[in-house]
C-alpha cells in the first residue's frame, strides 16, 4: 500500500446528517478501488432512513481495506484477516438495542481464507451487509492471487497468469441462503444497490469488482475489471432468496439448575469397608456397563462411602469395549485412579482383551469371569467362572455382573445396590428377579 | 453453620458449567472435542445462550464479537481446537474482551489419544500470546475447584478485561466422585462495570488498575472502537508511536500488577519438614495422597497446590525456597511447570515425577519423596 495522498470528492452530505465516514483523506491510494466503495457506503447509508452512526457497526479485515475502519464515525472493530464476518456474528448476537446495523468490510484474499464463515452467516442468515472487495488479489501483500482471481489474471506470484478459474462467491453464498447478493463493478454511483443491501433484513452480500492500481494494474496493463469479470463468467448479477427468520439467540434465564435434587443419595445403609476397594468392569458397548458403575458408586455413597467411578471406551461409543473404574473407600478418595485392583469383572472377550495386563498384576482378590470366556491364571487371586450374560439377559449384563460381586464378596449391602438400580430404573428392571438371582 | 448433607455421583464438568452460569456467564459458544464433551452437554442444558460453532476459528471470533458486545462468554477445549484458537485468542486479548476458555487437556501430540488425560499444554498456554504476555491461567485441582475457580475465571476475565483460560484434564473432569452439594457456597452475578463519564469515551483510556472502562460495541451514547492492532487509546491503529507501543505493555502490566487479586495457592506446610511437593491439576489429588501417607508413616512432608499457574505468583518461589528436596509430578514427557519455573538448567533439589499417558499415581510420589 502507498501513502494516503488522495483527495476524493466528498458525497454532498446534508447540513443536518453527521457523517458516517469521512471520505476526504482515505488511507487507499490513488485510484484504488477501496476509495470509491467508501463514498458509495457514506452515501448509502444516507439514504437507509432513520440511520445515525451509532447504529451502525463496522467490523473491518485485514488487508488494505481493514484500515477503512479509521474513517468511520460509528463503532467500529478491526479484528483478523479473514475473520470479520465471524467477528460480525458474534457482535450480531448482543448488539442492543438490536437492530444496528453490521458492516463488514473484507476483500477478496480475506473472503477466501474465511469462506466459511460466510457460509455460515449466510446459512444462519445473520443480520449483516457484507462488501467483499474484490481487486482480484492481496493488495497488502503485494498482489498474489485469491481463490477469487480469474484465470489469466496476472499477480507478482504468477507473472503468466493464474491457471484455475477462481470460484463465484456470489453464487456460493446465495446457495449457502443469503438473502440479497449482488456483484457489481465497483465504478460510478452504485449507492442504491448498496443501501439495498443495507436494508435487506437478514444476510446480504455486495461484491464489488475492482481493481488495485498499484499491483493489479501493473502486472495487467490496459486491462478493465469490468472486462476482466464478464470474460471469466463473474457477470454482474443480483440473486435473492425468499426472507427467513432471522438469526437471533435470546437469553433463556429459566433454565433449571444441573445440580438437582435427583441427583442426591440418601444415605440409607452401612458399609464394614475397612479400606479402598478398587473394582473394574471390563465388558462391550451395549451392555450397560457405564450405567451398572455409576449405580456401584451410588450404592458406595448410599452406604456413607466416598467413591469414584471412571469410564472408558473407545471414540465409537456403540461398538467395542467398555470399562468402568470404580473406587470404594472409607475415607475422602484423594487419588481417583486404581492403583491394584481388587476385583475385576469381565463379561466379554472385549473386555477381557482390555484388562489382561491388569490381571497380570493382581496378586490377591477376585476375577469373576464369564463362562465363555478362557480362565485367566492368576495365583493368588480367586477366580469366579459363571454365565454372566443368559441370567437377566445382554443389556443388563453389567448390572447383573456387579450385583453377583457384590453377592459373592459383600462389599456392600446388596439392598444398597438394589436400591441404587430402582431409583434409577424403575420398573423398566426386573428386580424381583435380580433379586431371586442374586440371593439363590 | 451445619448443612445436612446433599451427597450426589458427579463430575467436576456439571459443577463448572453450573458455577458459570451462577457467576453471570450468559452464553456457551463451542466445538465439540473429548474430553470437553460434557461440558459441552451440560453448556445445552444450562447456558442461556448455547451456540455450537462449525469450529473452533469461528467459536473463538463470535466469542470476541459477542463479548465486544458486552455478553460474558465461555467455551471448552482441548489442543487440537485450542491451536486453532490461538490467534483469536490473541486478538481478543488485544481487543481487552473478558471471556473464559476451558482447556482440557489430552494425550498429544496432535490428535493424540482422545480419551487420555494429560498435562501437557502448559508450555502452549504460557507462550500463546505473541510477545510473551501471560493470560490468567486457573487451574483446577478438585471438584471443590470447579466451582470456586470457575466463579473465580469468570471474575478476573471481567476484571481485568482479558481472557481467562481455566486449565483441567480429562480425569479432573470427567471422572464421577461423591460430592456434597450442601457444601457449595452460592455465587453471586459478575457484572461488567460501564463507563459513566460525559465522553469523549477513550476505548482504551486505563483507569488506576490499568484497566479501560468498558462500554459495549453498538451502544446509542459513544462510539466505541476496538482493534487487534497496535493502537492508541482511541482505539485507532497506530505502527510504533510512543503511545501504541506503551498501550500494548501496558497490557502485560495490568496482568502481572493485578496478580494479587487472583493468586490462589493451597500450602499445606508441616513443621520441620525439608521436603514439599508441588502439584497442580489432576497429580494434585495423587499429591495430597501421597503427603497423607507419607505423614501417616512418620514423614515430614509439605505441599503446595498451585492454582493460579500464569502469571507465576512469586510465593511459589518463596514456598519452594524454604525446602531441600522438592518434587513436581506431572503428567507430560519433560516437566513443563518445572521447565517454566527454572528453565533448563534445573537445581538438582528439584526432582520431577513424570508420565506420558498414564496417571501419576501416589506411589511415584511418594518414592521420590524419600529418595
Ligand atoms: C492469518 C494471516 N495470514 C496472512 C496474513 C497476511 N495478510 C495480510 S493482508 C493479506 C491479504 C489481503 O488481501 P485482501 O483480503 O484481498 O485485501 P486487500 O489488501 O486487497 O484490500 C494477507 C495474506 C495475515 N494478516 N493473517
Ligand atoms: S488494494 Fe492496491 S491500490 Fe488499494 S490500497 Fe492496497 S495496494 Fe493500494
Amino acid at each position: 500500500m502507498s501513502t494516503p495522498d488522495t483527495v476524493v470528492q466528498a458525497p454532498p452530505a446534508s447540513d443536518t446528517a453527521p457523517a458516517f465516514l469521512r471520505t476526504d483523506h482515505l488511507p487507499f491510494c490513488k485510484g484504488c478501488g477501496h476509495n470509491i466503495v467508501a463514498i458509495n457506503t457514506e452515501k448509502a447509508l444516507h439514504k437507509v432512513a432513520g440511520l445515525s452512526p451509532l447504529d451502525v457497526v463496522v467490523v473491518s479485515d485485514i488487508g488494505c481495506i481493514g484500515i477503512i475502519d479509521q474513517q468511520y464515525a460509528s463503532h467500529t472493530i478491526h479484528g483478523l484477516h479473514g475473520r470479520s464476518t465471524a467477528l460480525g456474528v458474534g457482535v450480531s448476537l448482543g448488539v442492543h438495542p438490536p437492530g444496528k446495523k453490521i458492516l463488514v468490510y473484507i476483500g477478496d484474499g480475506g473472503a477466501t481464507i474465511g469462506l466459511p464463515h460466510i457460509l455460515e452467516a449466510a446459512d444462519r442468515n445473520v443480520d449483516m451487509t457484507v462488501l467483499v472487495h474484490n481487486n482480484m488479489l492481496y493488495g497488502m501483500t503485494g498482489g498474489q492471487p485469491s481463490g477469487l482471481t480469474p484465470v489469466g489474471f496476472k499477480t507478482a506470484s504468477t507473472p503468466d497468469g493464474k491457471i484455475t478459474p477462481g470460484f463465484d462467491l456470489c453464487r456460493l453464498a446465495h446457495v449457502a441462503g443469503a438473502i440479497r447478493v449482488q456483484r457489481l463493478i465497483g465504478i460510478g454511483d452504485f449507492s442504491d444497490d448498496l443501501a439495498e443491501a443495507f436494508r435487506t433484513p437478514g444476510f446480504s452480500l455486495v461484491e464489488i469488482i475492482e481493481i488495485c492500481p498499484s499491483y493489479g494494474v501493473k502486472y495487467n496493463p490496459g486491462r478493465k475489471p469490468a472486462d476482466i469479470a464478464r470474460e471469466n463468467g463473474f457477470e454482474p448479477v443480483v440473486l435473492t432468496n425468499p426472507p427467513r427468520p432471522i438469526h437471533s439467540r435470546p437469553a433463556r434465564l429459566d433454565r433449571p439448575s444441573l445440580l438437582n435434587d435427583d441427583l442426591v443419595v440418601p444415605h440409607r445403609d452401612v458399609s464394614n469397608l475397612p479400606r479402598k476397594y478398587s473394582i473394574i468392569l471390563a465388558g462391550s458397548a451395549g451392555e450397560g456397563v457405564q450405567a451398572a458403575g455409576e449405580l456401584l458408586a451410588e450404592a458406595g455413597i448410599a452406604c456413607g462411602l466416598s467413591v469414584t467411578k471412571k469410564g472408558s471406551y473407545p471414540v465409537t461409543v456403540g461398538v467395542g469395549f467398555s470399562l468402568i473404574e470404580v473406587n470404594l473407600k472409607n475415607r475422602p478418595i484423594n487419588y481417583t485412579g486404581i492403583e491394584t485392583p481388587d476385583a475385576i469383572v469381565i463379561t466379554s472377550l472385549d473386555g477381557l482383551r482390555k484388562v489382561e495386563s491388569q490381571i497380570r498384576t493382581m496378586q490377591s482378590g477376585v476375577l469373576l469371569i464369564d463362562a465363555s470366556l478362557p480362565k485367566p491364571a492368576s495365583p493368588g487371586v480367586v477366580v469366579i467362572s459363571a454365565d454372566l450374560r443368559t441370567p437377566m439377559g445382554t443389556r443388563n449384563v453389567s448390572l447383573y455382573s456387579l450385583g453377583l460381586l457384590l453377592a459373592k464378596t459383600s462389599l456392600l449391602p446388596l439392598s444398597a445396590y438394589l436400591d441404587a438400580i430402582r431409583h434409577r430404573f424403575g420398573d423398566k428392571v426386573d428386580l424381583a428377579r435380580l433379586q431371586a438371582l442374586l440371593t439363590t | 453453620m451445619t448443612h445436612s448433607p446433599r451427597v450426589a455421583l458427579i463430575d467436576g464438568s456439571r459443577l463448572i458449567i453450573e458455577a458459570l452460569v451462577q457467576s453471570g456467564a450468559d452464553t456457551f459458544i463451542g466445538y465439540p472435542i473429548t474430553p470437553s464433551n460434557l461440558l459441552f452437554q451440560y453448556a445445552s442444558e444450562r447456558f442461556p445462550r448455547m451456540l455450537g460453532a462449525p469450529d473452533e476459528i469461528t467459536t473463538l471470533q463470535w466469542m470476541s464479537g459477542a463479548a465486544a458486545t458486552g455478553l460474558l462468554t465461555v467455551t471448552a477445549t482441548s489442543f487440537p481446537g485450542f491451536a486453532l484458537m490461538v490467534e483469536s485468542i490473541n486478538m481478543a486479548f488485544m481487543m481487552e474482551l473478558p471471556m473464559v476458555i476451558i482447556l482440557a487437556q489430552r494425550l498429544g501430540p496432535a490428535t493424540g489419544t482422545a480419551t487420555t488425560g494429560a498435562q501437557g499444554d502448559l508450555a502452549l498456554v504460557r507462550g500463546m500470546i505473541s510477545g510473551g504476555f501471560p493470560v490468567p491461567t486457573l487451574c483446577i485441582s478438585s471438584l471443590p475447584d470447579c466451582w470456586d475457580l470457575s466463579h473465580e475465571a469468570l471474575r478476573v476475565a471481567v476484571s481485568l478485561r482479558t481472557p481467562v483460560i481455566l486449565l483441567t484434564s480429562k480425569e479432573m473432569i470427567m471422572t464421577m466422585q461423591d460430592f456434597d452439594l450442601a457444601t457449595l457456597k452460592p455465587l453471586s452475578p459478575i457484572k461488567i462495570p460501564l463507563y459513566k463519564g460525559e465522553g469523549p469515551y477513550l476505548p482504551y483510556a486505563p483507569d488506576e488498575r490499568g484497566v479501560p472502562p468498558f462500554l459495549p460495541l453498538g451502544n446509542p451514547h459513544h462510539q466505541v472502537r476496538m482493534t487487534a492492532s497496535t493502537h492508541d487509546a482511541t482505539g485507532l491503529i497506530q505502527a510504533g508511536t510512543p503511545e501504541a507501543l506503551g498501550n500494548s505493555t501496558r497490557l502485560h502490566r495490568k496482568i502481572v500488577r493485578n496478580l494479587p487479586d487472583y493468586t490462589w495457592l493451597e500450602l499445606d506446610e508441616q513443621p520441620d519438614a525439608r521436603r514439599l511437593v508441588v502439584a497442580y491439576d489432576v497429580t494434585a489429588g495423587a499429591a495430597r495422597e501421597a503427603v497423607r501417607r507419607l505423614r501417616e508413616q512418620g514423614h515430614r512432608v509439605s505441599l503446595l497446590v498451585v492454582k493460579t499457574l500464569f502469571p507465576t505468583p512469586p510465593q511459589i518461589f518463596e514456598v519452594i525456597d524454604r525446602y531441600e528436596r522438592v518434587v513436581f509430578p506431572e503428567e507430560n514427557l519433560t516437566g513443563q511447570f518445572v521447565e517454566h519455573l527454572f528453565g533448563q538448567r534445573i537445581p538438582s533439589r528439584i526432582r520431577s515425577v513424570h508420565s506420558f499417558g498414564a496417571m501419576i499415581p501416589p506411589a511415584a510420589i511418594m518414592q521420590e519423596v524419600i529418595a
